[in-house]
């Protein structure tokens, strides 16, 4: 595959195996060794670069970046954050002056995300860095270095154009394009961020020879709004859709800021996040909370289901061979949603249980109820046992009371590495009563408490 | 001055712009091969049969060797020579390395491994705690007991007495630089071997035992790793082997690192713990005797686990004087990976047993447990600066004319002459303001239904030296070139923790010239050998004092020149400022080189330090193990979700005793660093094993390490500015491991948050991840 991107200023042009990461190609090809691999499954940050594109700049991790993805782009690694006189970048001088590094192997990786950071003016630091991990410096010099170099001007030499490239026919940039394609080729991998699709390769070793890349098809980067719902195209980033959230729902968007990371929010999809079927993602949930709606098209077939039906079971969704999922779309309007997502680590971590509540009260009493949980069974789905009891019934803690127990009836759930089965039962039962403390408005997060 | 000075990390440049080089950024010479292990899937049983046809034919593979192909040892063990390179017939764990895989590439070896089809008679594994002791699986001959005193007696004689059990995880080191090596054929079969390792010395000797060498034909040289922590202090023996026996067989450089999921399945972890305990004490809180059984999962092979258990043993009286104690200490074998060193090597294990017990004592006599601690803690050191007591002085205490106290011993009978906690805890509790805020929680807790704070404070004092006592020892090699520039080796070894650049400090200010004047070289053994593991927090200790004596010895030789030139004592002449001092004249650093050369001076020395005074017999439990005691303290503040268990740090304040630091900016990032990762341990990091003995936890996707936003929103750092009575390198203490264990303030902070709950003892087990948590505040509200 042709591709052709900036690479620290320089235009490059590679023929690229369709799955040849950034990272490796880096390294092996280029003698680019600044960039490091930690993990090579995008948990660590240490191989974090600057990707700019039409939207800004990203920082995302290159060991799970495939070469045909940054075509159109530019990149900028650690060699390439200071001037090409050898000057250095403020977060660098930064890093140096507050004792930000001790062993090393992971500045490079927050070099790039702060270096991405600082060009956006960003200074909520925690969750630049959420996916970079260090094991020597305990992090609190790393943050005195990047509010150091909050106030230092950005320098020029970190902007990037962005290079002019023809189409490229492993991306397809319309929609009818992309999907005649697919459905002649079923047995085909899509890839959108491949933050899921890229561990196929880097940890299961897997030979994906026919692929197709999302991230030119410009209709599934679409959002559109009306007055009562958001759109997003399956192929809109994470970070994208927390943008747009923000406003409309936060309590889910406080849950996206815990999604991933930085680096994986800026590759991961939300179509990809639906599509992969997978028991523990953080999107349906809440997007079935929401009562969303999926859109799926198979060559020139569109068809539309509410999401909940999408989950079959373990491993299978109703999506037929070649049909793909084109976006989703959720209301604007649902005041009393709350997403609670627990997991061993506040960042970056795979929830052991996410529960969504959505509950509609009238003069007193339960009048709609949207209960849904991800890592409770098999796939996402709802309450159906607790939302029932509690629907007609005063909104009370007594009633509360009685609905938490019907969770032992809805799910059950396994135990893991993550979890045990009691822990998540009886976690479930919790959250509903967090989520009648939450609406009454008590405290019950302890990342809004401070000493 | 050099010493002393904030200065950043000798590397901190080449970090932060990608230009310093770890193993695998090291240039290769084309035609290098790539290696990977072949691991095993069963936990224990016997290999029938091993089909590696369709290894040997994958694309890129150019050799696989099994246990049949090594021409002289297979052994890559720190310890016993109970740890084969590649299985021989026995399997021990799932994750054993059985067959290694020789390609031009990294990748091509990775996928050619999945093609193995390895037949086993599977025998059932021992793999948990209570597997082991019904099959009293073990290494040595039975439990070690120390013993101090008539303990059944004075816990028969005790007023109170609480008994329980406290379990603690183990901990994956996550290094962010996996374990690597590059071995490099050289003329007449000698190996050149580049590894991220601890201990250099090692992996020459391994090497050439592997390659039957000796070992003046093997040169290892490490210029820095991407952290160690103890991870590679032992493990990166079978990577250094693996390459250097491929490399003799292909006759081509071989390289190796371990992805990071293989690097978590072989390598070993910190050991974990269950530590029963059963105490007497009088109604202030005294203790007056302490039974302790400490049991730990060595794993399959014995590693460095004796004395990391020893260690353990070793800190089962932190900070308190126990009039009478057993220490008993059993070390299991079981079929999961071989436990292996880990910052604080056992002693953060045996330190939460004593606080756990700390902690209990407050409960159950309801006493704020800061109070219970300090009754219980060591007599201070005695007031003595040299000057200033006895008669006519205002400090008539612990001088001259002052009666002897006796004096106070561990339980294993070494006095405690350098006690200095109760200053310094006096100390951080008004920093902290502790008194105020722990009313001031108590009020919060009263308006809150769902979550609740908890604050807790705990001290340190962790012994220095490494037990082995031989190990004990460092070497440097210092050149002076006639330009006045200075090259510095030694011994040890750059991690991250800033030794080369504490040392170079050291060296400059021998000198008396700025530490640019000063290469920080290659840790090489073909310049010093017959090294220790830069490990036990001794590195700059050690090495230190070596680089010292080393640039002393050319520092005497030049004044003696100038001393003759100018007709002048040599005790006259002063280095300082980068120049030479001779009386009234002086001349530049440079120039005195430049003269000491044309008279044909040596300008190079070796340099050499043994820590004095030691003595111990680990069997019999007594002697004098340690030079010193380095000390700290700390107090954290938390808060916890009962409906959940989810928790976090709000606050720590700690106060840390670094001697006369050499460098405080260094010595604050080892406390800051080494508390997160000790708080890590005891909340979010948990390693599960699945019923088959499968590590689950084998990646950052499952296993937690503390991300950037889990450090304390307030975290105040300062040092105990008091020099060692300990005649160390410059006064200064260790400070590598010590601080690892003021994240137990953390653990016994959830406990305080969760005692909030209800009237009965939380019981919190280690680590506390939410989960544990929601069950501890389950017990306390029973």
């Amino acid at each position: 595959m042709n591709v052709t991107f900036l690479l620290n200023g320089e235009t490059v042009q590679v023929d690229a195996e369709p799955t040849r990461t950034l990272l490796d190609w880096l390294r092996e090809d280029n003698g680019l060794c600044g960039t490091k691999e930690g993990c090579n499954e995008g948990d660590c940050g240490a191989c974090t670069v600057m990707v700019t594109d039409a939207g800004g700049a990203n920082a995302l991790n290159a060991c799970i970046l495939f070469l045909p993805q940054l075509h159109g782009k530019a990149v900028r690694t650690v060699e390439g954050i200071s001037a090409p006189d050898g000057s250095l970048h403020p977060v660098q001088q930064a890093m140096i002056d507050h004792h930000g590094s001790q062993c090393g192997f992971c500045t490079p990786g927050f070099i790039a995300a702060m270096a991405t950071g600082h060009l956006a003016g960003r200074t909520d630091h925690d969750d630049v860095l959420a996916g970079n991990l260090c094991r020597c410096t305990g992090y609190a010099p790393i943050v005195r270095a990047a509010k150091a170099a909050e106030a230092a001007p950005v320098p020029a030499w970190i902007k990037d154009d962005l290079p002019a490239v023809d189409a490229a026919p492993y991306a397809p940039d319309t929609l009818d394009a992309l999907a005649d394609w697919y459905a002649a080729n079923t047995d085909a991998t899509l890839i959108a961020g491949a933050t899921d699709v890229g561990l196929w390769v880097t940890k299961q070793l897997r030979d994906l020879s026919q692929v197709a890349f999302l991230n030119r098809c410009a209709p599934l980067r679409a959002i559109t709004q009306t007055d009562d719902t958001i759109h997003f195209g399956a192929a809109v980033t994470m970070t994208e859709v927390l943008d747009i959230i923000r406003k409309a729902h936060p309590s889910y968007a406080e849950m996206i800021r815990r999604y991933g990371s930085d680096q994986v929010r800026n590759a991961a999809t939300i179509g990809g996040n639906i599509a992969n079927g997978s028991p523990i993602g953080d999107n349906p949930p809440a997007l079935i909370a929401l009562g969303a709606t999926l859109h799926l098209r198979h060559a020139d077939k569109t068809r539309d289901l509410p999401l909940e039906d999408f989950f079959i079971a373990y491993g299978k969704q109703d999506r037929a061979a070649g049909e793909l999922v084109t976006g989703v779309t959720l209301p604007k309007q649902a005041p009393a949603l709350r997403c609670y997502k627990i997991s061993k680590r506040f960042d970056q971590d795979i929830s052991a249980v996410c529960g969504c509540f959505n509950v509609t009260i009238v003069d007193g009493v339960v009048t709609h109820a949207r209960i849904a949980f991800g890592g409770m069974a098999g796939t996402p789905h709802r309450a159906h046992g607790v939302e029932a009891a509690l629907i007609g019934q005063p909104w009370t803690a007594q009633t509360i009371q009685g609905a938490a127990a019907y969770f032992a009836k809805d799910y059950a759930p396994m135990s893991d590495m993550r979890a045990s089965a009691d822990y998540r039962l009886q976690v479930a039962q919790n959250l509903l009563h967090r989520y009648f403390a939450d609406l009454s408005g008590q405290a019950t997060s302890v990342l809004e408490v401070t000493s | 001055m050099s010493v002393a000075k904030s200065l950043p990390h000798d590397a901190a440049a080449l970090h932060v712009t990608g230009a310093a080089r770890y193993i695998d950024d090291i240039p290769t010479p084309a035609g290098t091969l790539h290696l990977a292990f072949g691991m095993s899937q069963i936990a224990c049983g016997t290999i029938r049969a091993m089909n590696l046809e369709k290894v040997k034919s994958a694309a890129g593979v150019i050799a696989v060797l099994t246990a049949d192909d090594l021409p002289y040892a297979n052994d890559v063990s720190p310890s016993a020579h109970d740890e084969p390179l590649l299985a021989t017939r026995q399997v021990h764990y799932i994750g054993q390395p059985l067959f290694l895989v020789v390609a031009d590439t990294h990748l091509a070896a990775r996928k050619a491994v999945q093609l193995a089809l390895i037949d086993y008679d599977q025998d059932t594994p021992i793999l948990t705690l209570e597997d082991a002791i019904a099959a009293d699986s073990r290494f040595e001959d039975g439990p070690r007991i120390w013993t101090k005193g008539d303990v059944d007696r004075a816990l028969n004689a005790a007023p109170h007495r609480v008994r329980g059990t406290i379990n603690m995880g183990g901990q994956e080191h996550f290094y962010l630089e996996g374990q690597a090596a590059l071995a490099l054929p050289q003329e007449g079969g000698d190996m050149v071997v580049h590894s991220s390792t601890q201990h250099p010395t090692e992996i020459q000797h391994k090497v050439a035992e592997a390659l039957g060498l000796p070992m003046h034909a093997v040169r290892c040289e490490v210029r820095r790793m991407g952290g160690g922590f103890g991870g590679k202090e032992s493990q990166g023996n079978a990577l250094a082997v693996g390459c250097a026996v491929a490399a003799r067989l292909t006759g081509k450089p071989c390289k190796m690192r371990y992805d990071r999921d293989d690097d978590m399945m072989i390598t070993g972890k910190r050991h974990d713990f269950r530590i029963t305990y059963d105490a007497g004490f009088d109604s202030d809180g005294r203790l007056t005797g302490v039974d302790f059984t400490q049991m730990t999962r060595c794993g399959w092979a014995l590693d460095l686990s004796l004395p990391v258990a020893d260690r353990a043993m070793l800190h089962a009286d932190n900070a308190y004087h126990l009039p009478s104690a057993r220490i008993t200490s059993h070390r299991f074998k079981t079929n999961t990976q071989s436990a292996t060193a880990f910052r604080g090597f056992g002693g953060p294990q045996g330190v939460l047993g004593i606080e756990r017990v700390m902690d209990h004592i407050a409960a159950t006599l309801g006493l704020d447990p800061v109070v219970v601690r300090q009754r219980n803690y060591y007599a201070a050191m005695p007031f003595d600066n040299g000057a200033g007591t006895g008669a006519g002085t205002g400090k008539r205490y612990g001088g001259a004319y002052s009666p002897q106290a006796a004096q106070q011993t561990t339980p294993y009978h070494m006095p405690v002459k350098d006690f200095i906690l109760h200053d310094m805890t006096a100390a951080l509790l008004a920093s902290c303001d502790y008194n105020t805020r722990r009313a001031a929680i108590a009020d919060w807790n009263a308006g809150q239904s769902v979550l609740k704070k908890g604050i807790a404070f705990s001290p340190v004092k962790f012994g220095i030296s490494f037990t082995l006592t031989h190990l004990n020892q460092a070497g440097a090699l210092v050149h002076v070139y006639q330009d006045g520039s200075i090259h510095m080796n030694h011994g040890g070894t750059e991690m991250g923790q800033g030794l080369f650049q504490k040392v170079a400090q050291v060296a400059a200010e021998r000198f008396g010239v700025d530490v640019t004047a000063v290469k920080i070289t290659a840790t090489d053994t073909g310049k010093v050998p017959n090294t220790s593991a830069t490990a036990a927090s001794s590195g700059t200790d050690l090495n230190g004092m070596a680089v010292a004596n080393a640039c002393d010895t050319i520092r005497d030789r030049i004044a003696a020149c100038l001393a003759d030139l100018h007709q002048t004592p040599a005790a006259d002449i002063r280095f300082a400022d980068g120049h030479v001092h001779v009386g009234d004249s002086q001349m530049t650093f440079a120039e005195a080189a430049q003269t000491a050369y044309l008279n044909r001076i040596s300008l190079s020395a070796t340099g050499f330090y043994k820590t004095p005074d030691l003595a111990w017999d680990r069997i019999k439990g007594t002697g004098t193990p340690f030079f010193y005691f380095a000390q700290g303290a700390a107090v954290t503040e938390v808060v916890i979700d009962t409906l959940t268990g989810e928790n976090r740090i709000l606050r720590c304040d700690i106060l840390h005793d670094a001697g006369a630091s050499l460098n405080p900016a260094l010595d604050i990032g080892q406390v800051e660093g080494g508390y997160v990762q000790g708080a890590g341990w005891l909340t979010t990091e948990e390693l599960v094993w699945d019923a088959k003995g499968h590590l689950r936890t084998h990646a950052p996707a499952t296993y937690k390490i503390p991300a950037c936003s889990d450090r304390p929103d307030v975290f105040n750092v300062a040092l105990w500015d008091q020099p060692n009575p300990a005649q160390t390198i410059y006064r200064s203490k260790a400070v590598g491991e010590p601080p690892f264990m003021l994240g137990i303030s953390a653990f016994l902070a959830l406990s305080d948050a969760v005692a909030a709950c209800g009237s009965a003892y939380p019981d919190l087990q280690a680590p506390a991840t939410a989960e544990q948590v929601l069950r501890a505040v389950q017990r306390a509200r029973a």
